[in-house]
Parts: C-alpha cells; structure tokens; sequence
C-alpha cells in the first residue's frame, strides 16, 4: 500500500481506513456455505443459477428436436411443447441472466472495483441468495408436481394461463407465480446491497466519474431492477388471487368447457400493462451490466482507453430512464389507441440513440488499438455484431405498421435472441474467461475456449439468422407442429431441420465450458494477480483469490479512472487505478 | 398507469438531483490525484443503512404504487360495486398515527440520551401498531360479516389485498421495531440505538404516509383525483 502524499489533497484528513467492522467466518459452514462473503454469495448465485440455465438448455433442445423434425419424436406431445416453451423463457430470463449478472458479478465486482471490503449488508446479502436457491428449488419442483409446469408462456397472459385448457393450470402456474414472488424478495435484498455499495462504500478517490462502466452497468440496472421488479410482484399476486380465491382482477367473464366460469369483469390488458412494465425494464437488467462488461473487456483487450467514458455514463443513465416509458410496444396488437402507439414507437425509437451512442464508442475504442484476439476479447467482438444486429430488427419491431403482420413470427422469436439472449450470454462468457483468474487464480484453458467460442458465435448464427427469414415467411411462435401450410414452403422444413442441428451443436459446446470450468480449476495455468495487464482495482488486490476482506490492512486509494492503457511516458502500458501520479512518486511518498 | 409514472417521475427527479451534485461532467482522463467527492464534501453524510432504508421506501413505494395505479384502472370498469368503509377504520387510523407520534417521541428521546424514554416511545408505537393490525383484522372480519368477500366484487378483492400488502409491511417493520426494542432493554449504546430508533420511525411515518394516501384512495375521497389522471392519459 502507498503512503498517502498530503500535499496533494492538502486540507483532507488522512483515509478513513482499516476500522470496518468485518463479519468473520467461524467454522466451515458459515465460510463456504452460510457465508456473507460477497464473493462466495457471487459463486453460489453463478453456480445456481448455471445449474438451472443448463436445465433451460435441455428444454430448448427438446424444443428444437420438435420444430426441426415434427412428428418423430412422439413423446413431445404439444402440452409438453407449451411446457418447454414457458420453463425456458422464464428461467433463461430471470433465474439464468437476471441471477448471473446482478447476483453473480455484481456480488463478486461491485465490492472489488469500487474498492469496498464487502457489501455493506452481508447478512441480508447471504439472505438473498438463499431465497433466490428457494425461488429456483419452487421453480424446478413445478417438473413434478401433477400437471407439469405451466405453459402459460413465459409472459403467463391471463385469462390463459390460469384456464383448464393450458396444461399447468393445477399446480403449475401455482408455483411458478409463487417462484417468482420469492425470486422478487431476493432480489430486493440482494439489490439494496449493491445499491448502497456502490453509494457509500467507495474506497478514497474513487469518485463515480472513476467507477469502471461494468460498475455503472450494474448499478443502473440494479436501480431499475429494483423500481422495475415490484410491477412483476403486484401482477404475481394478483394473479395468484385470480387462480386461488377466485377473485376478478385480469378475468373477464367468459365461458370454459361450455360452462360460464366464476370470473366477471376482470382486465386481462391490466396484467399485460403491469408485466411489460415489468417486463421492458428487463431487458436492459440484463442489457446495461453486459454493455458495461463489454466496455471493460474491450478497453483491455485493446489496450486502450474507452472512447468517450462520459457519453458512456450518461448513456448508460439515459437507456436507465428510457426504458420506463416503452413498455407498451410489447402490446401493439393487444389493442390500444393509435396515438398510444405512436406515442410508444416514438419513444422506443429514441433509445436507438443512447445505444448507437455506445456501440459508436466500443468501435471507435477498438479503432488502431492494440487489439488482442484473447478469448475475451473474441466474446466481446460477438457481443457488438450480434447486439448490432438484435438491434436493428428491434428498429423493425419498434414501429407499430411493421410490428402487426410480424407479431406472433418466427421474427419476434430471432430478434429477441439475438438481442437479449446470445448478445447477454456473449458478455457473460466474455465476462467469465476474463474473470475466471481472479476468482481461482487459474487461468481458463485457451484453446479449449477458442473452440468453444467459435461453436457458439458461428452455431448461434445458424439457428437464429435463418429464423428471420422464417418469420418473414409467416411461420407463427409457440407452433408445436405446424404441419401443411400454403405459405411456408418445403425448404423452410429444411431449414428448420438444420438449425436444430446447429442447436444441438451449440449445446454440447456448452458441455465443454463447463468441462473447461471444472479442468482449469485445478490444472489450469497459474494466473498471478494480473493476467491481462488490467487497470481497474479488481486486479490489484494484494491477494489472488481475493482474502476475506479484500484488501489487506488498508483500502486502496484511487488516483485515476479505470482506463489508463497506453499512457505515453508510463513504464507499462497500463497505470493501475491505485497508482499515484508521477509527481508524488518523485516525492519519496511510494514505498 | 399514471401513478406509477407520477411516482417514477418523481424518482427520476431525485435521482436527477442527486446525479447532478456528482460532477457527471467531469473529465476524469485529465485528472490524477486523490480527488474528494460528495460524500466528503458533505461530512453530514448518511449512514448506509439510512440510504438502505431510503431505497427500500423507494422499492416499497413503487409497489404500493403500483397496486394504486391497477386498482385506478380496474375501477373504471363497468362491474366496481364500492364497497362501505368500515367506521373502524377511522379509529385505526388514529391508532396508526399514535403508533408514529410514540416512535417520533422515541427518536427525540434517544438524541436527549433519555433510555427510559426511548423504552417506552418504542412499546407505545409497538404496541399501538399491533392494535392497528388487530384493528384491521376486526375490519375485514366486519366486511365479511356484512357479506363483502374477497371475490364477491373487484372492489372488495382490492380492498382485502392493499389493507393486507399495508399490513404485511407493518409486521416487517414490527420485527426490526421488536430487535430495536430488545436492544435499547439490554442497555445497548446510545449512538448505535439512535440510528435503530430513527430508522423505525421513518419507516413508521413512511407507512403512515402510504396508509393515509390508501384510505383516500379507498374511502373514494380521491376518485376525482383519480379521474383527472385517467384523463392524462387518454
């Protein structure tokens, strides 16, 4: 640790220091298992969540064998289909990219990059993941209850998700509207966590204007998270009053089976309002921490500064408070006023601006950088063409005249994945092979990752490229078998026949990450402190895997922003953030 | 759903306010050094578990706003039969605010030092929440007598759902007020329990507050109100 040169912040009392009350483990359940290590949280929410993704990758599996070759594989019946269709869409959503970025690596960054020892409600943080793990134990038990899980779809659109006809309708949609309330719970006690982290525990010097953006990304999306996940609640409760009590909240009066039900009256837009309140906002929970990790992975592996870190914040706060007042293009079909939708179209359209603003900036940071085609840096790459591309069918979908013929298409399924499924798990995967050091001090086997990065950039293309085209044609969403239509030609069965194929492939690359995870950990190359020659604090911990308490007996001091790459004049080609300038070295004041 | 946008309205407003105070203009490539920022600028700065709270009542908020802006869109249509507010709920309502005056009473007295007084500002808000809970409970129970089940009107479903979300928050707030309490009876430090007792009573009179907004909204004082905003928006 460095001396502090008074000089130059003359009038400012020493650091505050040391004295922070550290909650220490005592036995080995409360290191490894009950722990209130923000670290040890981040794993078990990884390993959680990872665990319950990789359910959510058989589902879609399944899925895809069906589409691709209808009617060979009798035992997915077209309930079950529904099925698969709904666990995948919510668990990939909320148990996989909502858990694994804001649980998972905001647990584990948050407090190093902003130099804290923890976050500062251990114990309400440990709370959290363990009504998180009881939201996913709720979710997976739904396989089996009677009935199966629900196959509402994953946006469980009342009056049909709670209607006899919809398999799940017994036990089902009971649990999943239960998991997800829970899921809600924890979420907000892990969210006020990083929250307050990141307000009060930065470390000296470490003003917001120095957060490194993986910082920012994650703390906007834990502040709209937390604003946004309360419409999800009150539409769960309300729902689940619907399907217990009997009560008339989304039901309108209708007939089921020949008979009039009890309901009367109910609004079932109501439910769609509060869940695409919801619902939008989501999105980018899951867009802005993969945006900022992205920033981060680019400027390293680059060996450059980021290009416009003030555009970037303000972007990144800009998209926050945008995505509040879209939520109603996800309902143009659902009938609105038209000025409603040109009202919304307008505003979904203006987010294309903070967001060009960015990806602008990760260009122009790649432009005559040192760049370095590390496994990172080739997920990051995916990241930008894929998002890029999710993007601009977003533009299509957007506008309410394009939106109506492709609602309900094979479109709307490809720009959703592209947009927030691979582009997120692109920076989740960029995220772990850049991390991954840090966290076991091993380095991810290189060649084993290039293999798997290929297979899945080149796989993911091959599903959901020709899906567009597929949409264009006309063929519907959520289809079990579409069987013989006029409009979709022979090819398209071919089509769809090959990208299952690439599915399956995709698939089983994963199975080699995971390989690769468990390997490395133990015979993987040792890493050091800093593999990659990284600026931020997380990297200049003294320590790799971090101690208890992160730091040793004092907290870093900050000197500079988190992307002093390349600094004319400077030894290396990166000056780490805890590095004082060059006139207090030449005082005597470094060690 | 224009209360929920008022609502988020007003916390975009905050956090406008409070990001504008960060120097978000700053150019931090040019600037090296320890520099200060706002939280040393301002040594009166919040304790994290006050800003904890602070963003909790946002989170809470947005629910309760929430429940407001559906209840809001559900009333409009055609089947709402309001239901009579039971007189008891005036008398709880007294109750509620008693519950907030002893906590306030409780905060002054842990700035005077004065542990008998916090003692006893704390069971006297506790034990008239509790009263507060009883009361509801009576309430519904009166409702149901009358004949106003919980799925016999969209009215009556809201009416049981918000009096229970209210009321779930409160006994939340009843365990931290019940650890604060076995606290300040052990004799634990004056500066630590300060904190404790101010954060009960924010809570407090922050649910206070929601109460007193739901039963406008409930009784139908605010149906006027109610229609302006429904107006805003079509």
């Amino acid at each position: 640790m460095v001396d502090i040169p008074f000089d130059t912040i003359a009038g400012i009392p020493p650091a505050e220091v040391g004295e922070v009350e550290l909650y220490h483990p005592k036995s080995w359940w409360t290191r490894y298992v009950f722990s209130q290590d923000a670290k040890v949280i981040a794993i078990q929410y990884s390993i959680t969540a990872m665990a319950i993704g990789m359910v959510a990758l058989v589902l879609s599996w399944l899925m895809r064998l069906q589409l691709g070759f209808p009617g060979t594989f009798s035992f997915i019946d077209p309930n079950q289909y529904l099925q698969f269709i709904t666990m995948h869409g919510m668990i990939m959503v909320i148990y996989l990219l909502t858990a694994l970025f804001l649980g998972g690596f905001g647990n584990y960054l948050i407090p190093l990059m902003v130099g804290a020892r923890d976050m500062v409600f251990p114990y309400v943080n440990m709370l959290s993941y363990w009504v998180y793990l009881l939201a996913v134990v709720v979710l997976a038990s739904t396989f089996f209850v009677p009935g199966g899980p629900t196959g509402a779809g994953w946006t469980l659109y009342p009056p049909q998700a709670i209607l006899s006809g919809t398999p799940g309708q017994d036990w089902g949609i009971i649990f999943m509207l239960t998991s997800l309330i829970l899921f809600i719970i924890g979420f907000t006690m892990g969210g006020l966590n990083y929250v307050v982290t990141v307000l009060q525990a930065r470390t000296r010097g470490m003003t917001l204007m120095r957060l490194p953006l993986t910082v920012w990304g994650i703390f906007t999306a834990t502040v709209m998270a937390l604003l946004a996940f309360p419409a999800l609640f009150v539409a769960s409760v309300m729902l689940l009053l619907d399907r217990l009590l009997g009560t008339s909240f989304f039901m309108p009066t209708l007939v089921e089976m020949g008979q009039l039900t009890k309901y009367g009256g109910g609004s079932p837009i109501l439910f769609q309002h509060l869940f695409w309140f919801f619902g939008h906002p989501e999105v980018y929970i899951v867009a802005l921490p993969a945006f900022g990790i992205i920033s981060d992975l680019i400027s390293v592996h680059a060996r450059k500064n980021i290009f416009g870190y003030r555009m970037m914040v303000w972007a990144i706060v800009a998209i926050g408070a945008l995505s509040f007042v879209v939520w109603a293009h996800h309902m143009y079909v659902s009938g609105m006023h038209p000025y409603f939708g040109f009202f919304f179209a307008t505003t979904t359209l203006i987010i294309a601006i903070p967001t060009a603003i960015k990806v602008y900036n990760w260009v122009l940071t790649l432009w005559r950088g040192d760049i370095h085609l590390t496994v990172p840096m080739l997920f990051a790459l995916a990241f930008i063409i894929t998002f890029v591309n999710g993007g601009l069918t977003g533009l299509f979908l957007g506008n309410v005249v394009v939106d109506v013929p492709l609602s309900d298409t094979m479109f709307v399924v490809a720009h959703f994945h592209m947009v927030m499924g691979i582009a997120p798990i692109m920076a989740v995967f960029g995220g772990i092979y850049h991390w991954y050091p840090k966290v076991t001090g091993r380095m991810l086997n290189e060649a084993l990752g290039r293999f798997h990065f290929w297979v899945s950039f080149l796989g993911a293309y091959a599903v959901f490229f020709p899906m567009h085209y597929l949409g264009l044609l006309g063929m519907p969403r959520r289809y079990h078998d579409i069987g013989e239509t006029a409009f979709v030609p022979a090819s398209a069965h071919d089509l769809n026949a090959f990208m299952s194929v690439a599915a399956l492939i995709v698939g089983f690359a994963q199975l080699v990450f995971l390989f690769n995870l468990i390997w490395s950990l133990f015979k993987g190359r040792e890493a050091g402190g800093n593999p990659w020659g990284a600026a931020s604090l997380e990297w200049q911990t003294p320590q790799t895997p971090p101690g208890h308490g992160n730091w040793g007996k004092e907290l870093p001091l900050v000197y500079r922003w988190a992307y002093d790459y390349s600094v004319p004049g400077a030894t290396r080609d990166f000056v780490p953030q805890n590095e004082p300038p060059a006139g207090s070295l030449a005082q005597g004041a470094q060690p | 759903m224009s209360a929920i946008i008022l609502f988020m309205a007003g916390i975009a407003a905050i956090a406008g306010w409070w990001l504008s105070q960060q120097r978000l203009a700053a150019k931090p490539w040019l600037e090296q050094g320890v520099i200060t920022d706002w939280r040393e600028e301002n040594p009166s700065s919040l304790p994290p578990a006050k800003i904890g709270l602070g963003v909790f009542l946002a989170v809470v908020g947005s629910l309760f706003a929430l429940f407001i802006s559906a209840y809001s869109m559900r009333m409009s249509m055609v089947d709402w039969r309001a239901l009579p507010v039971p007189r008891l709920l005036w008398f709880n309502t007294g109750v509620l605010v008693t519950s907030s005056i002893a906590l306030q009473w409780a905060h002054v007295a842990a700035r005077r030092n004065d542990m008998d007084g916090v003692i006893v500002g704390l069971c006297a808000g506790g034990a008239s929440a509790v009263t507060f809970l009883v009361g509801q409970l009576l309430a519904w129970q009166q409702l149901s007598v009358a004949g106003y089940f919980v799925a016999s009107n969209p009215a009556n479903s809201f009416f049981y759902l918000i009096t229970a979300m209210h009321g779930l928050h409160l006994m939340g707030g009843l365990v931290a007020l019940g650890r604060t309490t076995a606290k300040a009876w052990r004799g634990a430090d004056m500066t630590r329990m300060r904190l404790s007792v101010e954060l009960c009573a924010i809570y407090w009179h922050f649910l206070l507050l929601v109460w007193l907004v739901l039963l406008g909204l409930l009784t139908g004082w605010t149906d006027d109100f109610v229609d302006i905003c429904r107006q805003l928006l079509t």
